[in-house]
Formats: structure tokens, sequence, C-alpha cells
């Protein structure tokens, strides 16, 4: 162990870390999954969907924005946290309008791969039936409201990967929205197609045209495999 | 928008040297001027800041106070809370519709005015309240409405319709004064102790007096302080937490209208301790009005070298404040919320760590403190600590400023010491037959008459000072609907669980409310409740489902007695689901034959 190496358990499993990584960094590379939807690994953390809450020494803080220190005892796989990890996934699927079967990103949707692992069956919650319009002015993208999940990743990945800023929130609480930097919609920013915020939407905001059926329904990322099994398979037996 | 607005928006972006920190005073700067910030300024708002229009809507679009559209020229918001309600709000506001042909939430046809509700604006010893523009109007009766709306039409000038206008007072709020509020006082008393100290000194004062955060959550002023100096930064902050949203709240109100001075105080002794030059006022945009008072004090100490270089003649300490005004959004009062907004940004909460002392206002060491912390603070300089631990329990060190509201007799802001019982409280406000105390405000607690005999502290009822009672009239549930109501208004949106949960929740309570749910509905919006609290980013979310969670502790059988039998009962009747399809229609549905 060098001198900036740190030790931590997860679920009483040793992880170990080096100082600046945060819990769910370490956890990745260790092999250990910790369920997560805003978080996007090229990007910085937002805390938005607060699903990758863990408790850390008795107190919940979610994993990806919260440092790794030595000695701290990290709980991930309970049935508390999985059951508030489901009802957070819940919330976004009676928050918008996210009709998986006929979906475009339906097999390759974090949100619908979440609901999946965390064995979400059909919401109790009311739906919330809210009244948004898609973004059509731009050539080659489609914004689709309805679909916006607000975890901020192309918000972020504008700002700092692409540079650009297209993207921001509007209002607040429960009428927040997506915004972006034009009246005029999508069409009339500098977005375009090759940005890194065209490619981060975890679910079918963003969605870049004609390119949708080029997987067919079945062969998508998680039709094949449970999300953060990749993870999983990273772990040392 | 015609050059002139431009050239207008311009020079407000220069007054403000073009600083992108100072974006919420060039908002609110320019909505003063027009009324609303138009696309057009917007664009010349990001232009002279050198940001996008898209960074500019996302912080204006936050803020209750900030429009993107026009208004009318004079804005009449109506205090929305459980004590307006019982004090006649809602004949009030219907007395508004009828005096200005408009509904609530709706403008004038000659874009005269604008009526609509606001969260609490801090005069729940008064109500119902408004705010007309920058002005509070407070004990309103239907009765005295039309003379209002008239004097409004009449003057143009809003400082001479004020003048016209009875109910344009706030009256002084401070019922019993204690050790901390009786004078004399002597301007700059408690900083020329501490300037005879050490900075360390001070702080140690401050450890040994065992003074704790009086917004509510109670850590140890010295500590924090401590923390703040020892952090390293190019500059230290002083940041005064007066955006006293909570409801039911006005403490802070009477300590900056009539104790400025000890604030201003407090906030110097701890510029001295933690070596910072800077200052920081954050005032709630409902507070505007005293906006020229507060300025008015600064001014005076500046004269007096109680702020400015070398202060009292000590080399060296060098120190002065600047108040932000807010713009209406409760969240701000939660201290990384707060430093988001003084950055002239959203008033979204940060994760923490890193905590504000180590970085906080443009990611430097901010000590964020209570109002009423740093008048105890300076009275600690002045009278020692030993005077300040004379009071109150051994975990609870000094007395606390109560706002008492609603079903009493004599409201007001009481201090007392710490370890007071409810039902001693409720002795001073005489309330004999208080049923339900909401303490805290809807973040804090329903404590029902068998918890009267628990104790105002830290180590038991742990409060900002919102101390709302209700007689036995009143609907327990209903107030808890209203307070969940109040979440959904001012959740700020950054996180899942309280952006949708606090609306889930009020579905769930409406439900429980209108009798509708069965017991597999009160555990289903128990465990929701439950869920907020454990997920949420920050103190708001965390707290947020406080009403439902402790009025099923406290009040069980009220619960009970609203129950539907069975296993499921539908959220709306038949009747209303079909309410749209028989109005398009024009017929009722046919009865399903047997």
């Amino acid at each position: 162990m060098t001198a900036e190496m740190l030790r931590f358990t997860v679920d009483g499993i040793e992880v170990e870390a080096v100082s600046g990584q945060s819990i769910l960094e370490a956890c990745d590379i260790a092999g250990i999954y910790i369920p997560r939807l805003c978080y996007h690994p090229d990007l910085e953390p937002g805390g938005n969907c607060r699903v990758c809450t863990c408790n850390v020494n008795g107190r919940n803080v979610a994993a990806c924005i919260t440092p790794a220190a030595h000695g701290m005892r990290v709980e991930n796989d309970t049935k508390l946290l999985t059951d508030d990890r489901r009802s957070v996934i819940e919330m976004l699927f009676v928050e918008g309008e996210h009709p998986c079967p006929y979906c475009v990103a339906s097999g390759d949707c974090e949100l619908q791969a979440l609901g999946y692992r965390l064995a979400l069956k059909a919401p109790l919650q009311p739906y919330r039936w809210p009244r948004r319009e898609i973004d059509a002015t731009h050539p080659d993208i489609t914004l689709d409201h309805d679909r916006c999940i607000l975890c901020s990743r192309c918000i972020r990945a504008s700002r700092m990967e692409d540079g650009k800023t297209i993207f921001g929130f509007d209002g607040r609480g429960i009428t927040m929205t997506l915004n972006v930097d034009a009246q005029g919609g999508l069409g009339e920013t500098q977005m375009a197609a090759i940005d890194k915020a065209a490619h981060v939407c975890p679910v079918a905001c963003i969605v870049i045209n004609r390119n949708s059926y080029r997987v067919p329904n079945g062969r998508r990322r998680f039709d094949t495999m449970m999300i953060g099994s990749d993870i999983e398979a990273r772990r040392k037996p | 928008m015609t050059t002139d607005d431009s050239a207008a928006v311009e020079a407000i972006v220069n007054e403000f040297a073009a600083d992108r920190s100072r974006l919420l005073d060039i908002v609110e700067a320019v909505q003063r001027r027009s009324g609303y910030v138009s696309d057009e300024a917007v664009q010349a708002i990001a232009m002279g800041l050198q940001i996008h229009a898209v960074e500019v809507e996302d912080m204006i679009s936050f803020y209750a106070f900030f429009d993107r559209h026009p208004r009318g020229r004079i804005r009449i918001r109506l205090s929305k809370t459980p004590v307006s309600f019982i004090t006649g709000a809602n004949d009030v506001a219907r007395a508004f519709e009828a005096a200005l042909g408009i509904n609530i939430g709706e403008t004038s046809a000659d874009a005269g005015f604008t009526l609509q509700w606001t969260s609490d604006i801090g005069m729940a010893d008064q109500e119902p309240a408004a705010l007309v523009n920058g002005i509070v109007l407070t004990k309103i009766k239907p009765d005295d409405v039309p003379a209002i709306v008239a004097a409004l039409r009449q003057h143009d000038d809003l400082a001479l319709a004020r003048h016209a206008i009875a109910n344009a007072v706030v009256r002084p709020s401070l019922v019993q004064a204690g050790p901390l509020l009786t004078g004399p006082f002597d301007h700059g008393a408690g900083l020329r102790y501490a300037l005879a100290l050490a900075p360390d000194q001070v702080i140690e004062a401050i450890t040994a007096s065992k003074l704790r955060g009086r917004g509510g959550a109670g850590f140890p002023t010295g500590t924090k302080w401590r923390l703040t100096r020892k952090s390293k930064g190019q500059e230290h902050y002083v940041a005064c937490n007066a955006d006293e949203g909570e409801p039911g709240t006005f403490k802070d109100r009477v300590l900056l209208s009539d104790f400025a001075d000890l604030v201003f105080d407090g906030m110097t002794i701890a510029g001295y301790a933690l070596g910072a030059r800077h200052g920081l006022v954050y005032l709630r945009g409902e507070y505007a009005y005293l906006w020229e008072a507060l300025q008015a004090v600064l001014k005076t100490r500046r004269a007096l070298g109680l702020l400015g270089s070398n202060i009292c003649g000590h080399a060296g300490f060098d120190f002065d404040i600047r108040i932000q005004l807010g713009a209406g959004a409760y969240i701000c009062g939660e201290e990384s919320s707060m430093i988001e907004s003084l950055e002239g940004k959203r008033g979204a909460p940060r994760d923490r760590p890193p905590f504000p002392t180590e970085r906080g206002y443009l990611q430097q060491p901010t000590a964020v403190d209570n109002v009423e912390t740093y008048v105890c603070a300076a009275r600690i300089l002045e009278k020692g600590a030993a005077w300040f631990q004379g009071y109150g329990t051994a975990a609870s060190s000094g007395t606390k400023l109560m706002s008492v509201s609603g079903d009493c007799a004599r409201p007001g802001v009481y201090e007392v010491p710490f370890g007071i019982t409810v039902n001693e409280l409720l002795d001073l406000v005489v309330a004999a037959d208080a049923a339900y105390v909401q303490v805290s405000g809807p973040s804090g607690q329903s404590v029902a008459p068998k918890d009267f005999g628990r104790r105002i502290a830290y180590e038991d009822l742990s409060t900002g000072g919102s101390t709302m009672v209700f007689g036995p009239q009143r609907d327990v549930l209903g107030i808890a609907l209203q307070f969940a109501e109040f979440f959904v208004d001012e959740s700020c949106g950054w996180c899942v669980p309280c952006r949708v949960g606090t609306t889930l929740l009020r579905q769930g309570m409406q439900k429980i409310v209108a009798g509708r749910a069965t017991l597999a509905d009160v555990t289903e919006t128990e465990a929701l409740a439950n869920t907020v609290m454990r997920m949420s980013r920050c103190g708001l979310g965390q707290s947020a489902p406080n009403p439902i969670l402790t009025t099923m502790r406290s009040f069980p059988e009220l619960y009970e007695a609203r129950l539907q039998p069975g296993a499921f009962a539908p959220r709306v009747t038949l009747q209303e689901a079909l309410a749209e399809a028989v109005e398009v229609q024009g017929r009722q549905p046919v009865a399903e034959e047997v």
C-alpha cells in the first residue's frame, strides 16, 4: 500500500482507493456496482438523481460525489437502499413519460435498465402526465422533453466537454425543464450531432436522427446484459 | 426592446463591473426598471457578462420574484400560510379579486395589477399580510381592500400610495426581551472587547460560551469559526443568513429592524476572528423594505470607524459588509444554496464535503451563521461566556428568540431561556386551548398536547424559533397538506427524491384529507415520506416529509378517522374522472344496467 492508497469496506468487502477518488469510482474499479443514473464516467458528477446513495458510517450520501476516505464503512447492497433506489426510479417514471414498449431507446435506456435491475413493477404512484413539447428544430437531433429526467448530463457535457453551454435548466421544482441556449430551439444553437452532449443522454430525450434503429430491439446493450454486470465482471474472486 | 433599453441594461451591467457573481443584482435592477426581464434584456446581460443566455435564464427562472414576461405594474403577493388562512387570507383574496376584477394568478387587462399568492413573508404575527411591490401590508381585513386598491390606483408613485394605506405598516413584534435584547446598547461594545483579544481568543470565548447556531441546526459556532479560520484561502468570508424563510418565523426581521447594530457587530467580530475582510448579508427578497434602514446603519458604522479600514483604530483590521438581496426562494436559507445565490446563480444546494468552512463563497473559506447567532456572539464578547452560559441548559446555553403566531392572544417574538417547555411558552403567549403546535416551522415537528411538557432545546425540541399554535377548531391534517404544498412550491428541483417526491407526497396527503385513502394508501405515503427523507440531497428534501411523518406520530387518530375501509379506493371519483367528457358531450353517462 503506497502513501496515497486508502482502504474502506463496502458491505464488508475491502476496497482500495486512491485519494481523490469518489466512492463510486473506487467501487467501479473494484468491480462493485453501485446503481447510478446521472453519473457518467466522462463527466464531473452532478449529484442529481441520488440513485447511487449509499450509507456511509450511518449517513446517507451520494457515492458519485463523496470522496473515498480511509476506514469508511459503506453499505450499498441492502434491502433498504434497494427499496429507496427503486422508489426514486419509480418517481422518474411517473414524472415524465416513459412508454418503454415504443420508445426509441428501449433496450438502450439506463432508466429502463435500472427499472429491471431494481425489479420495479408497474408504478404505484400516479402519473403526472406533463405537457412538454418536442423540439424538432435541429436537422440532426430531436429533443423529446417528455423523456427528460433532468439528470444534467447534457448540461455538464456541453459546458465542460464541448465548451458550448447549449443546455441549462429552466424554472424550479416540479416545473423545472431542460432549456436550450436559443429562443428558437435547438436548431438555432451551435449544437452538432458529434458533440459529447448529444451522446450522454441516459434516456431518449436527446436522440440523433436517422440512427435509432441501427441496432434492432432485442440486440441492444441492456437487452443482452443487465446494467452494471460489466462492472461486476471486473471483480476478482 | 428599444436601443434605449439596451443601453440601460448595459449601464446596469457596468454598474456591477460586469461581474458574473453579481448577476442576481443585475437582474433585480433590470426587473425593477422594466417590471420583467425580456428576451432582449437576457441577451444584453449575457453579452455584457460574456456568458450564455441559457445561463442567465437558468438563474432568472429559479426565483419567484423575477419575471420573464410582463406582469402588472403593481404586484400584490398575498402571504399563503396556515396562519394567514386562519386569520382570513382567503376572504382577503376574494376581496382583492372583486376590487381588481381578476382572479388570483391573473394580471388585469390594463396591466395595472397582478394578484398572486406567495410563500410566508415573515409577518405571521400580523397576518393576513401582503407584499405590494416593495411595500408590506399587514392585518388586512376584507373591508380594507377597496381603500387599498383605490390608493394604489390613485397614486402612480407607490411611496405616496403607501402613506394613503393604513395597512402599510409593520408593527413592532418584540413582546418579551430577555438578557440578549435588553439594553443598554453601546455601538460596537462587543467589538471593542474582541479587538482587545487575539483572534484565537475570540474564538475561544465563543467556544467557551457553547453558542450553537440559531437557525435550527445547532452546529457549535466556535467550532465553525475555528474550522473557517484554519482553512487556507485567498480570502475568508463572513456570511449572515438573513433569508428567514421558514414559515412562521420573523425573529430575524425584528433583529434586523431594531438590533441591526448588534447583528453587524457580531459579523465584524467574526471578521476579526476569522481574518476576513468581507461580510455578506443575504437578505430575503421579502424583507427588501428593510434595505434603506440597513444601509443607513452600515453608513453610520462606517462613519464611527466600526467598519472600513483600521477598525476602532486597530491597525490592519479592515472589514466591510455588503447586503445581497434575495428574490423569493426558501431554499436559499440552506447555507450552500445561499452561497450559490450570493454568487449570482440559481439557489441549488451543493453537495458536501467540501463544507463552506473550507470552500464556500467563491470557493473560499466561509462562515455562514444565522442573524441571531451574530447577535449572541456580539453580546458574548461584551458580557462574557459565563454570563451567556448562565441561561439555558447544559447542552443549549443562552436564550432563544421564539416567533409565536396562530391561535394565541399575544403573538410575537419572545426571548426565552433554552429549556422552557411548550406549556410554559403557551402560557406566555396566552394560548390555553392549544391543540396542536408546529415547532420550527414545516421542516420541524408537529407536537400534540401530550408532548407539551417537552422542552425547547437542541437536546429535545430543536428549533429555529418558528412556533405556530393551533386551537382545537383547526384541521391538523389540512394544515399538514398546506405544508406539503409549501415544499412543492419551494423544492429547488435539483434532485429527484425532493423534486418528484414532494409532489407525490402532496397527492398522497390530498387523498388522505379528502377521506379517500385506505390504510394501504397511508402506509404507502408514509413509506414514500421516509424515502424522500433518506434520499434527498439537502435539508429541504430531508425535512419536507416532517409535517406528514410527525402528524402521523402525534395524531394517529386523525388519520384513522379519515380512512376508507377496504384494500383500494380510487384517488378520484368516477364523476370527477368523467367531468371533462360530460362537459364536452353535454350529457351525463348512461348508468350501467343491472
